[in-house]
């Protein structure tokens, strides 16, 4: 009876080979205005590559030449996103939220592979000041600002105001000028949907005249698997009146709106979003985008416009035709983190006009993609060409992870850019090599 | 065999043997009803129950399923229900698979299709493995 065992090996083998596809497909153009939307490819098993971590052991990212980037700070506990204080000062918000409950096997399954791409440091719950008084690029300072948070990310600064988004709700410190513990406690200016955070990261900017803070809400699902009872309020942007803490839906169907930014040029509201998985290697690419009010973008009903989710049921045709698409496509999966306008003619050069996205890297995609910091040219507010790598070097040679960027904030004081790197728990800091300089 | 056979029914399967193969007997049909129940209401929950009852079935078929297959190589007899057992627990493998996608896709046309098939194919299994040969001398 050798041929049943045969027979069955072989055809798990021939299965798991066969469905799983090979999660790559010819090289598409999938970033700008217009990306090339291949056709859905849900595969049995969804293409997975996690690149797994490894130090950075003296080595550091890649940056143009130039550039000479140090690491400000190491040791942190998952630092997410930064902002830059009026006196230099630099904050970094550290924390992992989430603990959605896993509903079914699959979730015990993916939720193992990828925690392979992860270090297993726990979340600071905190904000960490930094100081480099001798601008050397390196903190001598370091400084636990505001303890005890609940997986704080966003940060805003608005006059002597404060705003720490945790996972659960907004808050506000009072803040003077080269403070570095706060003591006081957090008022909370509203509570934000906290239950269950499948996407928990929540993402804050203040408008240009300071009137209004906008919370980007991730949904609950890659698309809907949780039920559409859990999505009440999620997958949205928020308009919070700064005075009065009420909130109103900015604009909607945004599946993770992850990072927020004000345009310089516009004044406008703009964000990074991450896109839905297992579609295939090259859907759905994440976006950047201005974000409309009382616009709606499709999730989870369709993508990049009117590209129908069969996935979702009922389906509603109704929605599908009121979604918008997004301004500016990144690529596909490579789950955008990060946005940074520059102001004050940034860098120069090329870069003097734009924005940088931190990519914290794919893992629905056997191709890695993302790992990387980008720069994206703008003109007169809108973006103007392909978007460029600015700081690389995250995968190693050996295809291990040296590092993941998450938030990236420019800071037009010391006219540096900051990285926050959640697998090494650094951020970096870039920054144009000196005339005469060594390096 | 791992315990010493009790007495029983000359050919019939083991008691341990036999309360492995009741649970892709059970577990597999549960699947096939949650399916359907989803299908008609919508209701993510419904394939939650059915993804974990598939899951079930195969963790307790995979022991029956190796018992089986190592009886049938050992000895002449229950080759038949070693056969069915083995493509019930293929079906179910693959159905697992279908389940872990997201909404709709996780059953639809193909996961129902699946289930049907393994829950015809257990219970034949199972009808083939409860049944004591006539004669009753095999093992």
């Amino acid at each position: 009876m050798m041929h049943v065992r045969t027979f069955a090996a072989a055809t798990t083998l021939a299965l798991v080979l066969g469905l799983s596809g090979c999660g790559k497909g010819p090289d598409l153009d999938q970033t700008g205005p217009r990306p090339t939307l291949p056709g859905q490819d849900e595969t049995l098993l969804p293409p997975m590559k996690i690149a797994r971590p490894a130090g950075w052991d003296g080595a550091m990212p890649t940056v143009p030449q130039g550039f000479t980037i140090t690491p400000l700070a190491t040791g942190l506990k998952i630092p997410r996103q930064m902002l830059v204080l009026p006196n230099g000062d630099v904050l970094v918000a550290e924390g992992l939220g989430g603990g959605a409950p896993k509903l079914r096997p699959k979730d015990l399954i993916a939720g193992y592979i990828k925690s392979l791409g992860k270090t297993g440091t726990k979340g600071g719950n905190r904000v960490t000041l930094l100081r480099d008084a001798d601008g050397d690029g390196r903190a001598e300072l370091k400084s636990v600002l505001i303890d005890n948070l609940d997986a704080p990310y966003g940060l805003a600064l608005v006059g002597g105001d404060l705003y720490v988004a945790n996972q659960g709700a907004l808050l506000r410190f009072p803040y003077r000028p080269g403070q570095t513990r706060i003591d006081a406690p957090g008022v909370e200016v509203t509570k934000l949907p906290a239950k269950p955070n499948h996407h928990w990261t929540k993402s804050l900017a203040a408008s240009a005249d300071g009137s209004k803070l906008y919370v980007g809400i991730g949904s609950n699902s890659n698309v809907g698997e949780r039920g559409m009872a859990v999505e009440e309020e999620r997958a949205v942007v928020w308009e919070i009146d700064r005075a009065s803490g009420a909130h109103r839906t900015y604009a909607s169907g945004i599946r993770n709106p992850t990072a927020l930014a004000i345009n310089p040029a516009t004044q406008a509201l703009w964000a990074v979003a991450n896109e839905r998985d297992e579609l295939g290697a090259q859907l759905v690419p994440d976006y950047l985008t201005s974000v409309r009010p009382g616009a709606f973008y499709g999730w989870p009903y369709s993508y990049w416009g009117d590209h129908v989710d069969p996935r979702v049921h009922p389906q509603k045709p109704e929605m599908v035709r009121k979604a918008i698409a997004p301004d500016y496509a990144l690529g596909s999966h490579v789950a955008a983190l990060g946005l940074s306008f520059v102001t004050g003619g940034g860098f120069g050069g090329g870069y003097s006009d734009g924005a940088f996205v931190g990519e914290h890297g794919s893992w629905n995609r056997q191709d890695l993609a993302g790992y990387k910091v980008v720069w994206i040219p703008f003109t007169n507010g809108r973006p103007n060409g392909k978007p460029q790598d600015f700081v690389t070097g995250f995968i190693g040679k050996d295809g291990k992870a040296r590092g993941r960027p998450v938030g990236v904030t420019y800071n037009a004081l010391d006219r540096t850019l900051l990285v926050a790197d959640d697998l090494s728990n650094t951020v970096w800091r870039i920054a144009p090599t000196p005339r005469g300089g060594t390096r | 065999m791992p315990l010493a056979p009790p007495p029983r029914a000359p050919g019939a399967l083991h008691p341990l043997h036999a309360m492995l193969l009741a649970f892709p007997v059970a577990l597999f049909p549960g699947t096939l009803l949650a399916d359907v129940t989803y299908l008609n209401s919508s209701e993510m929950q419904w394939s939650n129950f059915a993804a974990w009852l598939n899951a079930g079935a195969l963790l307790f078929g995979a022991p029956a399923l190796l018992w089986a297959v190592i009886s049938a190589v050992r000895g002449p007899g229950r080759r038949a229900y070693a056969l069915l057992l083995a493509a019930t627990w293929i079906a179910g493998l693959v159905n697992a698979f279908q389940h872990s996608r997201d909404g709709w896709s996780s059953v639809g046309t193909t996961g129902l299709a699946l289930s049907i098939l393994s829950t015809v194919l257990v219970l034949a299994a199972g009808w083939a493995g409860y049944s004591v040969p006539r004669g009753g001398r095999l093992a």
